[in-house]
């Protein structure tokens, strides 16, 4: 397959999958990304696809910029613009023209959009953490991947501090071979 | 709100550099600069247009940038401000994708990218874990306004326990969906989000 269909068949598949990431970007990661260009397309491995969105979570930005790398990964920058674009305008026309609505009706109190809200939330807290649990399995780190995951995230949820620092950790820990 | 209208530029300029600041996220840096510095919302605006940002499909940070850009200055604010937000962060992540190619053989980096990569699944799941308990701690539990005497508070208590029931049936049903039997996203919000919306609507509203 030549690299322009790569990059449009992903491009389509990521602007699609854009409309339903609730409770943000992060849910893409798992497993619906890793399954199309790792699992079906073989064009990263699991350790590459891993690292890539360590990466972004690591860099300034939002974290959805994993895909970004993939994009440049499979076609350097055409792919790294293509890919963003694809990912990210979709998502961000709906929330213009809900804007439109909501600055109006003032975040939307009403019967219809209260029970969408309810609804969304139990969602978007569900989603996030089953992307997370087959993250860690893509990541490869065994058990005591599974227990460093669990400390970064208490220490990330009871503290303020710096997520950066509980990612440098990680680091510092793989590099020394505890995971 | 202010009454002045902010320009694109200025919408541009405030989003990339709160986003050039926010190594490890930009949320914090988002309150700084939109409520402490630039006061383009108050505290109670900021929280709850994040409450329905994070709500959207899409990235949290970039439907907020859309939010505040679109109110200040239309769509091309809109699209100024996410701009802003990621212009900078592109360049710094495909070069950090390039150092990745480079150190990509040497053993000690690939196993730093295995903790650093487990570190961020936590991260992923302290979002979820704050979600949920902003969830249950929310509006749904303020106790019932029970001073109409007996059978109104009982009711109302009755609905609030079986909309939190509800609640959590989705959050698991959503986890285990995404999570374990893996059948993707599309599939997940599909089914849940039409039961949820209609047993919130129509069996167990919020009294």
């Amino acid at each position: 397959m030549n690299d322009d269909v790569k990059l449009g068949g992903l491009a389509w598949h990521l602007a699609v999958l854009s409309l339903t990431a609730i409770g943000g970007g992060v849910v893409l990661v798992a497993p619906d990304v890793h399954h199309y260009v790792s699992v079906q397309n073989h064009w990263l491995t699991d350790e590459q696809f891993a690292a890539m969105y360590a990466l972004a979570q690591a860099a300034p930005g939002p974290n959805l910029l994993f895909v970004t790398l993939i994009g440049w990964m499979i076609k350097g920058w055409l792919g790294a613009v293509v890919v963003t674009l694809a990912a990210i305008v979709p998502s961000s026309c709906l929330v213009l023209a809900l804007g439109t609505v909501i600055n109006r009706h003032g975040g939307g109190e009403g019967r219809w959009a209260g029970a969408l809200r309810d609804a969304l939330a139990p969602l978007a807290a569900g989603m996030l953490a089953g992307a997370a649990w087959t993250f860690l399995s893509v990541a490869g780190a065994g058990w005591r991947g599974i227990v460093l995951a669990l400390a970064a995230a208490a220490a990330a949820y009871a503290t303020k501090l710096n997520p950066l620092w509980l990612i440098a950790l990680g680091a510092l820990a793989g590099a020394i071979g505890l995971v | 709100m202010q009454d002045a209208r902010v320009g694109c530029w200025a919408l541009f300029k405030v989003f990339s550099h709160m986003a050039m600041q926010g190594f490890g996220g930009v949320l914090p840096f988002a309150y700084r600069h939109l409520v402490e510095r630039t006061q383009w919302l108050t505290a109670a605006e900021f929280g709850q247009l994040l409450s329905i940002a994070q709500l959207l499909p899409g990235p949290t940070i970039c439907n907020l940038s859309v939010m505040v850009g679109q109110r200040y200055a239309g769509a091309a604010g809109g699209f100024s401000a996410l701009a802003g937000l990621l212009l900078g962060p592109f360049f710094i992540v495909i070069a950090l994708g390039a150092a990745y190619q480079g150190l990509a053989h040497h053993p000690l980096f690939v196993n730093a990218m295995r903790g650093m990569a487990a570190a961020a699944s936590g991260l992923i799941l302290a979002t979820a874990l704050k979600l949920a308990v902003g969830m249950l701690r929310g509006p749904a539990q303020k106790p019932p306004a029970a001073a109409d005497g007996g059978g109104g508070g009982v009711d109302v208590a009755r609905t609030l326990f079986w909309r939190r029931v509800v609640q959590v049936a989705l959050l698991v049903a959503a986890f285990i969906g995404l999570g374990v039997a893996k059948v993707g996203l599309i599939t997940v919000v599909a089914t849940l989000v039409p039961i949820g919306f209609l047993l919130f609507a129509f069996v167990w509203r919020k009294p």
